[in-house]
């Protein structure tokens, strides 16, 4: 069970937070002029990065914010966290 | 019985506290402060059990949890456990024991006729063999699975409770012997949070027993005063009888706390055991180290014991494991329990590899008269269910004359030791191979760990208080605690000894010795031996993981403690490589076994999963309502009345609301308040369809995809003012939709002006439904309008009955006169009881879920869910016409993909069966034609089911391929007993086509 | 095959003190060209070079991997078989493997202890009893054995069961033919068949790199060296995102902790596999008298073959809620692999964009039961350039054109 830093609320165990997967995906906002291929790249390709993972989760038993995190896929720790549009805050 | 080989004095027993205990069904006697296994030594037992696959005799090894050989079958009926290790039990008056595995017993197991058919049963024998015929394979493996396996489950329930704690601590100190107590008082007095586990029933470890002084103090009088000091420390817990079983992430150590196990039955009361979820900020790892045998020939006769073990089973209880001893040992450690036996009246020869050192623990051995046998090695042990001799070979000198066979009923063995690194491994670390010491000791710290004392590969005494001490401070100032100068303990000083390095001795003799020669066994448990891992590699099974699985060494209870390392050794020779080259297999939790009860904890039956009930739970089971689980939920399904099956009380129901009134608790359908200046281009980019126009006081269906395209929920949705919506979701998606919105609207569009709020559980829901609906709304409601023009459908008001704020919808699921009112949750069965009353004249009737559905399959609406199975878009449903030109939303490009916008994937149709008395089975297939072939091509299926009330005949609701296209077309529905019903497509809605009902005056 | 196993052998074997054994597989240096490289010593490319030498003739292949061969989620898994799968595209795929389980202790002259004991799929609501009724009957034409099974027959099978659950069991399904096999024997197995059609396993050989040139493979760079490889199929379980990027090629993927456990071994109580999607319990008896317990996925991604102690919690919870006479048994070892996971639940069988480059991944948490028809259809794929028509299906282009076989939005059955 993972301990995760809530931008917002500080330490907490993993059971409070939902995982949302890789972060920076952008949603396209002319998808009606994209390609079946571009399109499909938007909703299913994944990174899926083996070492550092910027990725998405949210404090769904606490206050229900999103944040971004980078996490080593190997090691499981956590390396940053920051809330979405912020500047990262570095793990001290 | 008599306890013929207790010793008169010493030990930590309670000699005036007798226990009588049964073991295979013999009565004994034992002391209290005995385990089951000191005892029965005491009484002279040793072939306590029989071995997996050959069935040989064994007998007590160890002296802790590393123990291969002696589990029972503690206790019988509700209290039973399996594969109890005879060395962890703690006596108790009345404990009943049976060994595992043999049948009838040990004396008498009849499968022990197969030591002789070793030969032809080695490693992956099975995976050779029992091919042919192939038929006979279930009948072979029957027999395979009744011979193996250990212990017996239980036939009844567990009458005991288990609880879980989470815990926080700044120090956590695995292990409490002089390295852990040491560490726990370093840190305890820098005032750092600290929490000791320690498996024994006091601390100590072997500092318990030791003759050893610690700045001049007796041990037992140093574990007092240092066990007092840490009782008087606010900030310190030390939690006996407790084994640190798992290392997870981030520093998470999970640990089970045995409370009842060592009480007599009858006087077990509460928590059995409890797991402890500790996350400590460091961890410092006191675990010890677990002695290894020696390998050589019939290794495994009962009798053949660890010499730690001798020591602990003399020193610390009393017993004498024998009285003609045989030492065989490969460094100093060994000396200890020769002069242990010696002390005690035991005849004792020593046999050492090595040649003479002049060590501390050999020069007193040799005082104390002890007969050394140098350079020589044990080739191979003799005797039946007890050793009885041994024979000799030289080890780079000739045997003495007259030592080639030696006489004894007691062989000791000393390997030397493994550092219990299996934490520190499970926390990532990687152990390292010392040559020195021959041993893995643990290297780089991975989690914020370290590990001292023997678990780190320092042996001494001084070290391990020296490295406890440093550890503690260390640790605590990691977390802030600062040594307040002048607390710290000192080091304490301890007797010095020289000792003389150990000679690693991993197998006798040459592989011939191995394969052909008595068996020399690396894993007791699972009759692993060293011709087994020679066979592996020359097979082709080289990788340790390879060995490990091919001859199954370490697959047992003990988890490979005693013979893996051993092992692994024994590969790394066959190879002719290094054991560091060899490398290990990976340490797992759980340390030592780990009952399922403890891990469940509390949350089983009622508390596995919440149970949500809306506000009339206690209403409709007056009521004599049938639930039916819908996600977290209990909804009523139906009301049967006396006499009536479930078809009876649904077509009541069902007509009740077509003919008259009805009234629905809908209070589980999900509700979202959305509010805010852009709340409407929020709706826009979640819905397919336009929000833009739909005026407040205004409702309107949606539906909402991902982004793949396909319907994810549906629901009615208000717009309570200009800036504020109510959005209602499926009784089962309202968590999932609410989490959805809030994702989107924070992750992608955060400019968006909007607010959610999850309203489901502030209000209930009660639907008044059927032609006399309004006439009882009317009664009860003043403050409303109800007639047809001021309240059109789809429109919704706000009012008051009896005082109670209520929203009231004019919607349909039913196509009948139909309101939705929404009031205060806590109101709510007061609102329900006044129309009850209102509708009583009207013969108002409660409607389950069952009813509900077959009104709305009745019309054709849909069930998300049931009707839609996560393929499905809105074109499948023959809603196209609901996804706006005009904008973008959720999934919508996603709709016209070359797959997806085909016009011929599955479709959304009415099924009328040709007979009309024939409910089609819901998930029945649809064919073109009946077919018996293995294999058919499958049309779609059949989502929805049910006999119509008021048509009076079946109809159903599938999913068909190219189904709009289809109109009028037969179809077939394969049933379950093997005949096919015949039914025509059709639209799905059958009932009220123009829908008029809901129209009514 | 000269090394032949039967009774026979083990008796004469037996008899010379079994110092006669011959090597399951040799131990070869790489080659510097082979036809094909599959990369990925598990189940599934042992079966793929397996079948490619059989039934395609295909002589000159070699498999590298990068550690110990079968030491991938062929070692990790839960080892249920079964191919009682809902739409039609991976129920004859699942069922071509079930039929080549049936004979496969024979055809590999190595018995993998395949256990048809059943599989029973348990309901416990009344969607998931549509649900289930619903496969059932569309594994009737396409060729699956299937039944539903009342709660008293449950009862019957698994006379340890607590139906009265907080989720009753309302019935399920059985799969007779399902069951179990001896996982690792299952690569063993392959890889001694596959050794001796001559086909080079080469362990402890990682590839660093996919080299192509002008849209084309070219072979791999190695931890042994540059190997040229006219065709490179990638089967690499947990790691088929890394290898992709090495190609230049996104896949739909992300690889989660998939974590199992095991209790000491017992007497034989469970004679069936018994799987609940709706309490999240998976659990089967292994010959030695394990019980084999699966746990869920691990919310996160993660390579690191460990997951998180709560999925251990809630898994043991559902098992003492459904067996709770189990509650005093005690679990001895957990462990865990990393499962590469699809969109749609459903694997990719593939070529790919670039000529002669294979891929076959996203087996999620099904891929050892379809260990032996992944192979064979793989190899058809890799032999022909063209897919078999069992995996036609489960191309890439898929998540393009929007053909999902969307297995776990719709079968009411985990994997």
């Amino acid at each position: 069970m993972l301990v995760i830093r809530c931008p917002w609320c500080g330490e907490r165990a993993e059971t409070e937070f939902n995982y949302g997967g890789e972060a920076d995906i952008v949603r396209p906002t002319d998808a009606e002029h994209l390609s079946d291929r571009e399109w499909g790249d938007y909703v299913f390709m994944r990174k899926n990065t083996l070492g550092l993972h910027r990725e998405q989760w949210v404090h769904s038993h606490g206050c229900r914010r999103w944040f971004v995190a980078e996490r080593d896929t190997r090691t499981y720790q956590f390396k940053s966290y920051e809330k979405l549009g912020a500047h990262a805050m570095e793990k001290s | 019985m008599s306890q013929s080989c207790r010793l008169p004095h010493g030990g930590r027993v309670q000699r005036s506290a007798p226990v009588r205990f049964f073991f295979n069904d013999k009565p004994y006697d034992g002391l209290a402060g005995d385990t089951l296994a000191s005892a029965l030594i005491a009484n002279g037992v040793h072939f306590v059990a029989r071995s997996w696959k050959y069935h040989r005799p064994r007998g007590i090894v160890a002296a802790g949890v590393e123990e291969p050989n002696a589990l029972v079958q503690l206790e019988t009926g509700a209290y039973t456990i399996p594969n109890a290790r005879a060395t962890e039990i703690e006596l108790y008056e009345g404990l009943r024991a049976t060994s595992v595995n043999a049948r009838p017993d040990i004396e008498h197991d009849r499968m022990a006729v197969a030591r002789y058919f070793s030969r032809f049963i080695a490693a992956g024998f099975y995976y050779k063999t029992f091919m042919w015929p192939r038929a006979w394979w279930p009948k072979y493996e029957e027999r395979i699975r009744d011979a193996a396996g250990l212990g017996t489950v239980p036939d009844t329930l567990d009458p005991d409770r288990y609880e879980k704690t989470h815990a926080h601590c700044d120090v956590l100190i695995v292990g409490a012997g002089p390295a852990g107590l040491a560490a726990a008082v370093a840190a305890g007095r820098t005032g750092a949070r600290v929490i000791l586990v320690d498996n024994q029933p006091e601390p100590g470890g072997s500092l318990l027993w030791s003759t050893d002084t610690l700045g001049g103090e007796p041990a037992g009088q140093w574990i007092r005063r240092v066990t007092d000091e840490l009782a008087t420390m606010p900030e310190v817990c030390v939690l006996p009888r407790t084994t640190a079983f798992g290392y997870q992430d981030h520093n998470l150590v999970t640990a089970c706390e045995r409370l009842t196990d060592h009480l007599p039955l009858q006087q077990r009361a509460g928590v059995r055991e409890r797991l402890w979820k500790i996350r400590a900020r460091r961890v410092v790892l006191a675990t010890g180290a677990h002695e290894r045998p020696l390998v050589f020939g019939n290794n495994d006769l009962p009798g053949v014991m660890l010499a730690s073990a001798v020591c602990t089973y003399i020193n610390h209880y009393g017993a004498l494991p024998g009285r003609q001893a045989v030492v065989f040992t490969n460094n100093d450690s060994g000396y200890q329990a020769a002069l242990d036996l010696k002390r005690n009246g035991a005849q004792v020869v020593v046999v050492d590899p090595r040649t003479r050192s002049g060590s501390g623990l050999s020069m007193r051995a040799e005082q104390a008269g002890i007969r050394i046998i140098q350079q020589a090695v044990i080739e191979h042990a003799v005797g039946g269910t007890r050793v009885s001799g041994v024979r000799l070979q030289g080890h780079g000198a000739r045997l003495p004359a007259g030592t080639e066979s030696l006489s004894c009923d007691l062989l000791v063995m000393a390997g030397g030791w493994n550092p219990v690194i299996h934490l520190y491994a499970q926390s990532g670390g990687k152990p390292r191979w010392c040559d020195q010491r021959a041993c893995f000791v643990p290297d780089v710290q991975v989690q914020p760990q370290i590990s001292v004392g023997a678990a780190n590969g320092d042996f001494s005494l001084a070290q391990a208080l020296s490295g406890g001490v440093r550890a503690g401070i260390e640790a605590s100032a990691q977390c802030d605690f600062a040594d307040v100068s002048g607390k710290a303990p000192a080091a304490w000083a301890t007797h010095a000894s020289t000792e003389s390095p150990i000679l690693p001795i991993w197998s006798i003799g040459s592989g011939k010795a191995a394969t052909r020669g008595p068996k020399q066994f690396i894993d007791y448990q699972n009759d692993v031996s060293v011709s087994d891992i020679h066979l592996a590699v020359r097979e082709g099974y080289r990788s340790i993981e390879h060995v490990k699985r091919y001859t199954a060494m370490g697959f047992g209870t003990d988890q490979g403690k005693l013979g893996n390392i051993n092992g692994m050794a024994v590969l790394a020779g066959v190879l002719g490589q290094s054991i560091s080259e060899t490398g290990t297999t990976t340490f797992r939790p759980n340390y030592t076994p780990v009952s399922f009860g403890t891990i469940a904890g509390r949350e089983l039956g009622d508390m596995f999963d919440p149970i949500r009930k809306t506000y009339l739970y206690e209403w409709h089971v007056a009521h004599g309502a049938v639930f039916e689980d819908v996600g977290n939920w209990k909804r009523a399904r139906h009301y049967p009345r006396p006499g009536e099956d479930m078809d009876a009380a649904v077509a009541r129901e069902c007509l009740a609301v077509r003919h008259s009134v009805g009234l629905l608790d809908y209070s589980t359908l999900g509700k979202i308040d959305v509010r805010g200046p852009d709340s409407v281009t929020f709706l826009n980019r979640i819905y397919p369809n336009l929000w833009d126009k739909l005026k407040p006081g205004r409702c309107r269906y949606g539906l909402m995809l991902d982004e793949n395209g396909m319907i994810l929920d549906d629901g009615v949705n208000l717009r309570l003012a200009e800036q504020h919506f109510l959005v209602s979701t499926t009784t089962g998606g309202a968590a999932r939709v609410m989490s959805w919105m809030e994702r989107w609207l924070q992750t992608e569009w955060p400019d968006l002006k909007v607010y959610l709020t999850s309203i489901t559980d502030q209000y209930a829901t009660a639907t008044v439904a059927g032609p006399n609906a309004r006439k009882v709304l009317q009664k009860v409601c003043q403050d409303i309008n109800f007639d047809k023009e001021a309240f059109p459908f789809m429109g919704f008001k706000e009012g008051t009955i009896d005082g109670v704020f209520v929203r009231i919808l004019r919607v349909s699921f039913s196509g009948e006169l139909s309101y939705e009112v929404y009031m205060p949750a806590n109101l709510g069965q007061h609102v329900w009881n006044l129309l009850m009353a209102a509708g009583e004249e009207f013969g108002i009737t409660p409607y389950g879920t069952e009813a509900m559905h077959v009104l709305r399959a009745e019309k054709g609406f849909i069930i998300v869910g049931q009707d839609t199975d996560g393929s499905m878009t809105p074109l499948d449903l023959g809603m196209g016409g609901m996804v706006s030109k005009a904008k973008d939303c959720l999934g919508k490009r996603s709709l016209s993909r070359s797959d997806t916008a085909s016009p011929h994937r599955k479709q959304l149709v009415g099924l009328l069966p040709s007979d009309p008395t024939c409910v089609l089975p819901e998930g029945g297939q649809i064919l073109n034609a009946p077919s018996t072939a293995a294999i058919a091509a499958m049309q779609g299926h059949v989502t929805s089911s049910y006999m119509s009330p008021i048509l009076q005949r079946s109809i159903a609701l599938a999913v068909i391929k190219d189904g709009l296209n289809r109109m009028e077309q037969e179809v077939t529905i394969p049933l379950p007993d093997g005949r096919f019903a015949q039914a025509r497509i059709c639209s799905p809605v059958f009932y009220d086509p123009e829908g008029a009902r809901q129209n009514v005056d | 095959m000269s090394n032949r196993y039967s009774i026979f052998s083990l008796i004469k074997n037996g008899l010379s003190h079994n110092e006669k054994w011959g090597q399951a597989w040799r131990s070869p240096e790489p080659r510097r060209e082979y036809d094909v490289v599959i990369v990925g010593a598990g189940g599934h490319g042992l079966a793929t070079a397996y079948y490619l030498a059989k039934v395609h003739g295909v002589r000159n292949i070699a498999v590298l991997e990068k550690g110990w061969l079968g030491g991938g989620n062929v070692a990790r898994n839960t080892t249920i078989v079964r191919s009682n799968y809902l739409w039609d595209e991976s129920a004859r795929l699942y069922e071509k493997s079930m039929q080549l389980w049936e004979g496969l202790s024979q055809d590999l002259n190595y018995n993998v202890m395949f256990s048809q004991r059943g599989v029973l799929n348990l309901a416990h609501t009344l969607q998931e009893v549509r649900d289930t009724q619903r496969r059932i009957n569309a594994n009737r034409y396409n060729g699956v054995d299937g039944e539903w099974v009342t709660p008293e027959q449950v009862r019957d099978i698994v006379p340890i069961i607590n139906l009265n659950t907080r989720y009753p069991v309302l019935g399920g399904s059985l799969q007779r033919r399902g069951g179990v096999a001896r996982h690792d024997a299952v690569a063993w197995g392959f890889a001694r068949a596959a050794d001796a059609l001559g086909v080079d396993l080469i362990q402890n050989c990682p590839v660093t790199n996919i080299r192509t040139k002008g849209g084309a493979v070219e072979g791999v760079d190695t931890g042994k060296g540059f190997i040229k490889a006219k065709k490179v199929a990638v089967v690499v379980a947990g790691h088929s995102s890394v290898l992709a990027e090495m190609a230049g090629i996104r896949l739909p993927i992300e690889s989660h902790p998939l974590q199992a456990l095991v209790s000491e071994p017992v007497k034989p109580v469970i004679h069936t596999v018994i799987m609940s999607n709706a309490v999240h319990a998976y659990i089967s008896q292994s010959d030695k008298g394990d019980l084999v317990i699966g746990a869920g996925v691990d919310q996160y991604t993660g390579y690191g073959q460990r997951g998180s102690f709560q999925s251990i919690e809630h898994t043991v919870q559902a098992i003492v809620e459904m067996f709770p006479t189990l509650s005093r048994v005690r679990m001895n070892r957990q462990w865990g692999g990393i499962v590469d996971v699809t969109p749609d639940a459903c694997p990719i069988v593939s070529k790919t964009d670039i000529k002669g480059l294979y891929f076959n991944c996203g087996w999620g948490t099904g891929g050892f039961k379809a260990t032996p028809g992944s192979g064979w259809v793989f190899a058809h794929t890799i032999a022909h350039n063209e897919p078999h028509p069992l995996n036609a299906a489960f191309s890439i282009d898929r998540f393009y054109n929007g053909h999902l076989i969307d297995e776990h939005g719709a079968a009411a059955v985990a994997h």
